[in-house]
């Protein structure tokens, strides 16, 4: 037989692969995916995943709203590196007052200094954003996943359950449902949101799962032997994910501004809670003698969630070949 | 024996009505024998197949009746864990189309790999350099180099035999290739189809070639089974029905392949189409497109007549088809 018998075969392998794997690695990893001039004829592995990547770093969109974002991540852990005062020390005999040096944005009605309101104000928003959203893909993804890959009745179940929940109103819902909560933390309203938002990511995932489980590598990793959880981790779930990743990220906005909504209406965050919600409600009554007072928080409402919501959109271009 | 089908029943349950795809097949393969499986789109040779590796979609599927047994075991009564452990280990399944049958977004060493950390329980690094080992074995140039790629950076004909070094990894003693060099160009299709014959003898499996190409069967094929509306019409060791068909449908099929001998006349064709599954016509299934019905062929399903040894005939008028060059 002119062949290597397994034997010498696997000692080959085995004496050589490995620093020639390491090799190869750490030879792609050097050449990763090169800025523009890697336009030519390449043979280094491209995944979806780098190939978005590379999509997204030439993108002007996904880098403006990128650093908004980061900014507002930033500001959001430290406040204090660009507001020195205390958003709850107000002075009443300042009400209303406009702008004036070291209070750039001048006093809302209370006398507490707006831009320190909006700078602190962030936090919250991006707290119940991320937390949101993290909790409504957790959930809704693995019950759409799993709803798709079954089938049968639990699927049935968990359809009519989001028919349900996207039956009840978001706004009558938060007021029925958190005017009942007295705590002023953040948490309820995620809550009520990751409630509320769960169906729209479940719905997606389970049709992305049932697209991908009818592909012919599904089948085959079944005809190799593959259990339901690894068709399911390592064959599906890469191949379903990026919708959801992109619904997920144009959701995160909404979810700020809808915070800002219930806020707005006395039933998200409740004072001495800091929200631009709760700073835009108190505003709008004096619109016409101190706009200030609702501009500024209102505006940094407005650029969180279309930084947010570019995001999404520069994402969804860079996983959805198909849009290119 | 190692594999053997008996009687085997496949129905589909659909909005129109029952679809009958298998229809009481009956077929066998031993250790280092091909059998190929013959047929037109619809005849049933693939659900067989999936209904031989456990993967056929239940529902809609059924298995309304018969046995399977591999290695003397029944594979039908066998509980769901326990046939999971048999696939890939012992039977493996070769793909037609090796671009979507193999996994968009993982290299293909990782997909090669994992056949042994699911199954042997190995690290992935050891999973790794046994990839490469398979890759050089289905002599993909370049393997180690190439481990790290994804599928779409292969040609057609690589990323068969990187389908087939998936299927070969742990050795099984069964392989069941669906049409696997059909997606292929021709010169492709014999190195490929060359490759699997050479591993299938080196391994000693059993191998069964779901095909529609008489020109890949006669190559590597032991015996042939040729199945018409989910039954098999014809068994035969290969040459012999080259030589001599006993049913019409195979000489139809033999008579339609091009022939460089015949340059300028018109392609023969099998006139009509095959049935629609949902309303298998009365008697035999093949009686409006055949040539040589009577009224007998109408009215009765005709059994299987054992031609001569290891030949059977599902016609009535074998012996007629025989002569009747």
């Amino acid at each position: 037989m002119p062949e290597q018998t397994p034997d010498e075969a696997i000692s080959a392998a085995g004496a050589g692969a490995p620093t020639d794997l390491a090799l190869a690695e750490g030879d792609s990893l050097e050449k990763a995916p090169g800025g523009p001039d890697g336009t030519g004829p390449d043979t280094k592995p491209q995944s979806l995943w780098s190939d978005a990547w590379r999509d997204l770093r030439r993108n002007p969109v996904f880098i403006i709203s990128a650093l908004i974002i980061l900014f507002l991540v930033v500001i959001s852990i430290w406040p204090q590196l660009i507001a020195s005062g205390d958003p709850l020390d107000c002075d009443l005999g300042k009400a209303q007052e406009g702008s004036q040096s070291g209070h750039p944005f001048g006093y809302d009605g209370q006398g507490c200094d707006v831009y320190t309101r909006v700078v602190y104000g962030a936090r919250n928003s991006v707290t119940v954003g991320i937390c949101s959203t993290i909790g409504v893909a957790l959930i809704g993804s693995v019950l759409g996943a799993l709803a798709g890959f079954f089938g049968g009745w639990w699927d049935a179940v968990l359809s009519r359950l989001t028919d349900i929940f996207f039956g009840i109103p978001v706004v009558l819902g938060g007021l029925v449902f958190l005017s009942v909560v007295t705590s002023s933390t953040v948490w309820p309203v995620i809550g009520f949101i990751v409630l509320l938002g769960w169906p729209q990511i479940a719905r997606i995932a389970r049709g992305s799962v049932i697209t991908a489980k009818h592909n012919d590598y599904v089948q085959a990793a079944r005809a190799l032997g593959a259990s339901n959880g690894r068709m399911m981790l390592r064959h599906i779930a890469p191949n379903a994910v990026a919708p959801v990743i992109v619904v997920a990220t144009i959701a995160l906005g909404t979810y700020i501004s809808l915070e800002a909504t219930l806020s707005f209406l006395g039933v998200g965050l409740k004072p001495p809670a800091v929200s631009w919600g709760i700073d835009i409600s108190a505003a709008s009554q004096y619109i016409r003698n101190a706009p200030h007072m609702l501009l500024w928080p209102a505006g940094a409402l407005a650029v969180t969630v279309l930084a947010f919501i570019m995001l999404g959109d520069a994402v969804r271009d860079a996983l959805d070949p198909k849009l290119r | 024996m190692l594999l053997e089908v008996r009687d085997l029943h496949v129905e589909f349950h659909t909005r129109d009505g029952v679809v009958k795809a298998v229809n009481g097949v009956n077929y066998s393969v031993a250790e280092g024998e091909t059998l190929a499986v013959l047929g037109e789109s619809g005849s049933g040779k693939s659900v067989t197949a999936q209904a031989v590796m456990g993967i056929l979609d239940m529902p809609p599927g059924k298995i309304a009746g018969g046995e399977i047994l591999f290695k003397d075991r029944d594979l039908l009564k066998m509980k769901k864990e326990e046939r999971r452990k048999i696939r890939g280990q012992e039977m493996a399944m070769i793909f037609q189309d090796a671009l979507s049958s193999l996994n968009p977004v993982l290299t293909v060493g990782e997909q090669l790999g994992e056949m042994y950390v699911v199954h042997r329980g190995m690290s992935r690094k050891d999973a790794k350099a046994k990839a490469v080992e398979l890759m050089d074995r289905v002599r993909i140039p370049a393997a180690r180099e190439r481990v790290g790629n994804y599928p779409h950076q292969f040609s057609g004909g690589m990323r068969q035999r990187i389908m087939i070094a998936m299927a070969l990894a742990l050795e099984p003693s069964l392989i069941i290739a669906d049409e696997p060099t059909t997606a292929l160009d021709v010169t492709v299709q014999a190195q490929v189809m060359d490759l699997l014959a050479e591993l299938q003898r080196e391994l000693n499996m059993g191998l069964i070639l779901i095909t529609h190409d008489l020109g890949v069967v006669a190559d590597v094929a032991d015996k042939i089974a040729v199945m018409y509306a989910g039954r098999i019409v014809e068994t035969s060791p290969v040459h012999d029905i080259y030589k001599a068909p006993a049913h019409p449908y195979t000489k139809g099929l033999l008579a339609s392949i091009p022939r460089l001998d015949q340059k300028g006349q018109e392609l023969y064709a099998i006139k009509g189409l095959p049935p629609n599954l949902l309303h298998i016509p009365p008697g035999c299934a093949f009686n409006p497109r055949c040539p040589m019905a009577q009224d007998v062929c109408r009215t009765d399903v005709p059994p299987l007549y054992d031609v001569a040894e290891h030949r059977q005939s599902a016609c009535h008028f074998w012996k007629e088809t025989l002569d009747a060059r």
